[in-house]
């Protein structure tokens, strides 16, 4: 074969380009389906031009990986519900960071220079944290492991320790001090286990609600060390430094403005235990009382202006396709119909958005916390579909420990029906005043069928 | 090239790509966010040509063993990783033409 090596620079920097002008498109609504098309043919021809690598052996297992990899991503990306794409991004994302942290564990095996080994060490412990991070991310979304923090005494001692114990060992890999009569092979398995350790551990206090941040920050992980392990190479891979940097700093942002949509400090996610504790002292007056379905009915059919604030619940219950009927019939009594779109709602920012998308209610019926707020008090009635952390008033009272959060102030609206499936608590465990208020109802059961049963209803009257 | 030159190479390179990733991540609607985790999640994919030379290169079974495994998961998180993407795209698409449920 012809060497083709001087291809691999030029079609990095190619690959480079159209990645920055895919996040570009992404960015844009009008855009956003083209920049992943941009970003995936870069992502092709970078991976094509990778086997002209000068020396490359072992061409069979790497091809034969590629088909195991790129099948199952492929495979499991197509059959998922549009519902369960959030651990998906966890899962694919903690796949990357493995990926990082074997190219770092393989060029720890080889040989390094002291800078080299350095980064590609960092790399490492970041890979790994990323790795299992986001595994538990994936299990506990996929409801595979309970979502509630997982406390016990002395945790923050024990995760300081262990991540200190990891940065020891990965020092020790790089300097291999000839007074410790352990060779390299000694560190590297320790290291790595340490690592990974530290990944598990710091996410089992995490609770389910604050899941969409620690994605998108294991994210940002990934990202970096990606580009770190561009460096462990002897020469370098700036393709992956680029685009690991990019990620990194993109991710990075977007795990900040996530955090602020919740009110919610980085340090309060990942030491807070958000919901393992409960509020001493707040005794909630009233009970909650429920209502029928048909009882609801009237109360829409003859309302004027109604506002559904949804959240993770809808999905769960895949209740889109009957929230956009009723849409559309109450649209057609000429009641105007509005949805409350919370940052938050959900387990992603814009999970709810994309879902109602899917179901084909219109974008200008969707509005953010901030633009619909000032119309809850001129609302006839709130249908609050499945969400409950994000319609909680105790986000207005000192003490909560949702204090702050910016909240749908759906109690001020004449009438609030929760659709929900029990009297279960949110995701942040904690008890919903709003359940309780003298102007709101509880509808029992399964969101998509009692969506369908109002449908059914409001069509007789 | 000095280990010197690469550092003073990578703190270029990281202050650049940091200022275009956060440009590009500043002006992006919320709606926009899980897609764009989505995208920047396949992006780190490149890791797959990373772990094709490490298992290209590698000599021992152990590091052919590693570089394997590596290569399996920065594979799936390309591919994955474009599905998911793709598929949540879709749902912004407004063309008129109903996204089929892909089962």
């Amino acid at each position: 074969m012809a060497d083709l090596s001087w291809l691999i620079e030029p079609v990095y920097i190619v690959t480079i380009f159209f990645f920055i002008i895919g996040m570009q498109r992404m960015s844009h609504p009008l855009t956003a389906r083209s920049g992943i098309v941009w970003a995936g043919a870069a992502m092709l021809i970078a991976t094509l031009v990778t086997f002209f690598t000068p020396h490359l052996t072992n061409l069979a297992l790497i091809a034969i990986a590629i088909v195991i990899g790129g099948g199952f991503g492929y495979i499991a990306a197509k059959r998922v519900a549009m519902t369960n794409m959030p651990q998906m991004i966890a899962l694919y994302n903690g796949m990357g960071g493995g990926a990082a942290a074997g190219i770092s564990a393989v060029a720890l095996l080889g040989t390094t220079t002291a800078t080299t080994g350095s980064l590609a060490v960092v790399g490492g412990l970041i890979g790994a944290v990323s790795f299992t991070g986001s595994i538990v991310a994936f299990l506990k979304l996929q409801g595979w492991m309970r979502p509630r923090p997982i406390t016990f005494p002395g945790q923050h001692i024990i995760n300081i320790l262990v991540l200190a114990l990891a940065v020891v060992s990965g020092v020790l890999v790089i300097a291999q001090p000839s007074w410790i009569p352990l060779s390299v092979t000694m560190y590297l398995p320790l290291f790595f286990v340490l690592s990974l350790g530290f990944g598990l551990l710091m996410t089992l206090p995490i609770g389910g609600a604050d899941m969409p941040v620690v994605i998108s920050m294991y994210n940002a992980f990934t990202g970096l060390a990606v580009a770190l392990d561009g460096f462990s190479f002897a020469t370098p891979n700036y393709a992956m430094v680029v685009a690991g940097i990019i990620v990194g700093a993109a991710g990075s942002l977007l795990t900040l403005n996530m955090a602020r949509a919740m009110n919610r400090s980085l340090s309060n996610v990942f030491f807070g235990a958000f919901g393992a504790t409960e509020e001493k002292g707040v005794m909630i007056q009233g009970s909650m009382k429920s209502i029928e379905a048909d009882d609801v009915a009237v109360l829409l059919a003859y309302a004027d202006k109604v506002i559904i604030a949804p959240g993770y619940g809808m999905a769960v219950a895949q209740a889109q396709q009957k929230v956009k009927e009723l849409t559309d019939l109450l649209g057609s009594r000429n009641i105007q119909v509005k949805f409350a779109i919370h940052p938050v709602a959900g387990r992603m920012p814009g999970h709810m958005n994309v879902l109602l998308a899917e179901a084909g209610v219109a974008y200008d019926h969707l509005f953010d916390r901030d633009e619909i707020n000032p119309e809850f008090p001129s609302t006839d009635v709130v249908l609050v579909i499945g969400a409950n952390d994000v319609v909680n008033p105790a986000a207005h009272r000192q003490g909560s420990p949702l204090f702050g959060m910016p909240i749908l102030d759906v109690e001020q609206a004449k009438n609030v029906i929760v659709l929900k499936r029990g009297q279960g608590r949110g995701f942040a465990g904690i008890e919903n005043d709003l359940f309780y208020r003298d102007n709101t109802r509880m509808l029992y059961g399964d969101a998509q069928e009692s969506v369908g049963k109002l449908v059914q209803a409001i069509k007789k009257l | 090239m000095t280990d010197v030159t690469i550092l003073w190479t990578a703190v270029y390179i990281a202050m650049l790509a940091a200022f275009t990733g956060y440009v590009v991540i500043s002006r992006v609607p919320a709606i926009l966010h899980t897609p764009l985790m989505s995208g920047s999640n396949f992006i780190h994919g490149i890791v797959l040509v990373g772990a094709m030379v490490a298992l290209g290169l590698a000599t021992t079974p152990l590091e052919q063993g590693i570089g394997f495994v590596a290569v399996i998961l920065g594979a799936a998180n390309v591919t994955g990783g474009y599905i998911v993407t793709e598929r949540i795209l879709q749902m912004f698409d407004r063309s008129g033409k109903k996204p089929g449920k892909e089962v």
